[in-house]
């Protein structure tokens, strides 16, 4: 079951972030932004209130016990089917979806995911346990600038950030192959639930670019 | 605590004895020296009041202490990181004696010019759902007692140069929707213009112009007409509406004919069968009034534009002008993305063309009609959708938004070009979604084409003969503007080998480097404090000179993709023993 994370300071610009908590660091001195965790940290949006649920349930980041729903054109669209997920195709790109408000969380470009499928013996033991029958999931965030990683090099099977050229390889846990990104494409780990694609654990890192904000 | 401990930063010997700004506390200045109208038009040979130093864009110095003769003793003198990485493209910005200097994520830091002692800093918060195809910034604006910043999430700041705090903040556009700016504003008459990033997201362009002490937004103007504007028959479909014309570089001003004039970027999605049609005023210059916004003038370099090659830069305005056997009174100088060299005129009836030739390897353009300076195409190398088409230059083109420089004194242009560098790519339909990078090309197909024995050159052409004076040749790409004084040098940086270099003005003669901590794609300044000139520049690797360096890693020439190490700092240096 999902609970709040603690409430956090408010922030008027930054829509939620992904789970960290407490609030974030306030850097009286300009040394303070070498702070590595901080300085990608979103802060956390305003906690849910009973009157506007819908709002704050679009906002929220990928949730455990959420479903994908396949993104059109920016809105959302039908639940995937893993049996739609197929092998050597460019990445499906999906919103999470909350299965009890029958929300997709399409509320903020950071909770765009991308959908794969590979033969489970070729991802990495890292990787495996996060797939769900050889289907893994990613942020499309890029942790260079923030731009969506949306190509896929089918003949090198990696994907690229059309940005500033970042490679990630989906099935070593979305590691860093070329380019300036910095550190790994954050996984969803996902797992089957009868006939639906379901979201097992949070994002394995923090979703975001480089670019520090919130203080 | 001495105030240098307070605020944690390391000083270089003997600073303390800063030159007269009497700063009261630690993170203000105590005087400012307001910044005029009066003041730009003819800014002090001692300043960097405006990008290009003055109206006119030829980011030439009047100050000579330092010279050819002397430049071999021009050592650093402080130096100051500026804690953040990725491109640092912005001129050191210097009024009597304080420097400004923005950062990637549009940091601003204020500092004593002599000593590199810190002021004040601002940092604006920027939203976390922000992405950011160029994470940079060109440099704040001055006028009045105010400084004008415009953000990566498409907001305009106005900040008091004394403490650094916000006076009032303006919407540009939507962030969201890819729209964004990096540019350094243009100020005149207490009108604060600026353009708009996004050409890479399908936005439709536009100049806009805020009162300076208010805030309040007085003009735009489309560089995308709309219907019932005139040049919007230029757009056969509906694809003016995500057409691109983007603006993001500052714009040049001739006072004496009250023309701002401005370049205007590429046509949206890049094959040119996605927007048939010329493509008004995708790469062109537009001269507007800046009292209300209206285009007065235009010149369009090439139609329908295919390539990504952005018109960015503004002309270099060059009064009385001798090209070639052409007298020009008024004379728009253009070394262009697209490879050629224009030189066009701007009288009572617009803006004519003069004059073109190339200045890199250019494959695209068969001829150039000699009345209206319009090219025809070899379709072989205009890219369109389903096919693979190799072009030269490549789509950063001969010299993208890196500014050239004009002697005064020797009447030489010198360019930071990119030769024998060919692209090729492969276009494709695609729709537009909002704050999606939109390109009408496959990425994997995106490919630079490297050839022969060097990339980079450092041209200096002499307008008078229509001809190269001299050219430094560079391995590799060379990404930085170019500062030229009256002490006969000529500064860039650029390179991948993080060198910032002097030349000789008139032979091209290398007379100086220096080894920074990164690579330089920002523009060096000359100023002056006391009886002291210096020169100042900031050293710290991104954006296109980073993704140039990744691509050429795909290529025959095999670079490191990373063999440039990425932060930020402020070089400033001096002679040895200046002259008193």
């Amino acid at each position: 079951m999902e609970t709040l994370a603690p409430a956090e300071e408010a922030s008027a610009d930054a829509p939620p972030g992904q789970g960290r908590s407490g609030p974030p660091t306030v850097a009286p001195s300009r040394r303070a932004v070498l702070c590595g965790l901080c300085a990608a940290t979103a802060t956390f949006g305003t906690a849910a209130r009973a009157d506007e649920p819908a709002e704050a349930a679009r906002n929220k980041p990928a949730q455990p016990g959420d479903w994908l729903a396949s993104f059109e054109d920016g809105h959302a669209g039908a639940l995937i089917d893993p049996a739609g997920v197929k092998r050597d195709m460019p990445p499906l790109l999906a919103w999470p979806f909350d299965p009890a408000k029958k929300i997709a969380r399409d509320g903020s470009r950071l909770n765009l995911v991308l959908v794969m499928r590979f033969d489970p013996a070729t991802l990495s033991p890292d990787e495996r346990p996060r797939a769900a029958n050889g289907i893994v999931a990613y942020t499309a965030v890029c942790t260079h600038q923030g731009c969506w990683v949306t190509d896929w090099l089918a003949k090198k099977q990696l994907l690229h950030c059309p940005c500033h050229g970042s490679r990630y390889d989906p099935r070593r846990g979305g590691a860093v192959v070329l380019g300036p990104a910095p550190r790994a494409l954050p996984a969803l780990p996902l797992r089957l639930a009868g006939d639906k694609l379901e979201v097992a654990a949070s994002f394995t890192d923090h979703v975001g670019g480089e670019a520090p904000s919130g203080y | 605590m001495s105030i240098a401990k307070k605020l944690g930063v390391a000083v270089t010997a003997g600073l303390l004895c800063g030159v007269g700004l009497g700063a009261a506390k630690a993170g203000e200045l105590k005087t400012y020296s307001p910044v005029t109208q009066q003041r730009l038009d003819n800014p002090e040979p001692e300043n960097w009041l405006l990008y290009r130093r003055t109206y006119d864009g030829h980011g030439f110095s009047p100050l000579n202490q330092i010279n050819a003769n002397n430049v071999k003793d021009l050592v650093p003198v402080w130096e100051f990181s500026t804690e953040v990485i990725e491109g640092h493209e912005a001129p050191p910005m210097v009024n009597n004696g304080v420097m400004f200097v923005t950062t990637p994520y549009d940091h601003v830091l204020a500092l004593d010019a002599a000593t590199g002692r810190l002021i004040w800093e601002y940092k604006p918060k920027l939203p976390a759902d922000l992405f950011q195809l160029h994470p940079t910034n060109r440099g704040v604006a001055l006028w009045s007692d105010n400084l004008y910043l415009a953000t990566v999430d498409s907001r305009l700041i106005a900040l008091d140069a004394k403490t650094g705090k916000e006076v009032w903040q303006a919407q540009i556009g939507d962030y969201k929707k890819g729209y964004y700016s990096t540019l350094e504003p243009l100020v005149v008459n207490g009108k604060v213009m600026v353009g708009t990033s996004g050409g890479e997201f399908g936005i439709r362009g536009f100049i806009k112009a805020f009162d300076a002490k208010t805030g309040k937004l007085l003009w735009t103007t489309y560089t995308i007409p709309g219907p019932g504007q005139p040049g919007h028959d230029t757009w056969k479909t509906d694809a003016w509406k995500d057409g691109g014309g983007p603006v993001w570089i500052t714009g040049a001003y001739d006072p004496q004919r009250n023309i701002a004039y401005w370049g205007v970027g590429n046509a949206a999605d890049w094959p040119g069968d996605l927007h048939p049609g010329d493509n008004l005023y995708t790469s062109s210059t537009i001269a507007l009034d800046p009292d209300n916004g209206k285009i007065v003038a235009y010149h369009q370099y090439h139609w329908n534009d295919s390539w990504d090659w952005d018109e960015i830069r503004p002309p270099t305005l060059i009064k009385n002008l001798n090209v070639d056997g052409h007298m020009v009174k008024d004379a728009l100088v253009h070394p262009a993305r697209d490879g050629y060299l224009w030189v066009l005129e701007q009288n009572d009836k617009g803006i004519q063309f003069v004059w073109a030739k190339p200045f890199v390897e250019q494959n695209a353009f068969k001829s150039i009609d000699p009345e209206t300076g319009r090219p025809t195409y070899d379709p072989a190398h205009k890219p369109t959708v389903g096919k693979a088409v190799s072009f030269c230059p490549s789509l950063w083109g001969g010299d993208d938004w890196p500014s050239e420089s004009y002697s005064d004194q020797t009447h030489l242009l010198y360019i930071p070009a990119i030769n024998n560098m060919c692209g090729e790519m492969t276009g494709v339909k695609k729709p537009l979604i909002a704050g999606q990078l939109w390109l009408g090309a496959d990425p994997d197909t995106i490919k630079l084409l490297p050839h022969g024995d060097h990339l980079g050159e450092l041209q200096a052409w002499d307008l008078k003969t229509g001809k190269e004076a001299w050219v430094h040749k560079f391995p590799a790409q060379l990404f930085a503007s170019v500062l030229s004084t009256a002490g006969d040098l000529v500064f860039v940086g650029g390179t991948n080998d993080r060198m910032f270099r002097a030349f000789d003005a008139k032979t091209g003669k290398l007379l100086w480097q220096q080894g920074t901590n990164s690579g330089i794609v920002g523009m060096p300044v000359a100023y002056r404090v006391g009886n002291t000139e210096y020169i100042a520049v900031v050293s710290g690797w991104g954006v296109d000179a980073q993704r140039q360096q990744v691509k050429l890693s795909q290529t025959r020439l095999k670079l490191d993709p990373n063999a440039v190490p990425q932060g930020g700092v402020i070089w400033v240096f001096a002679l040895r023993h200046p002259a008193s």
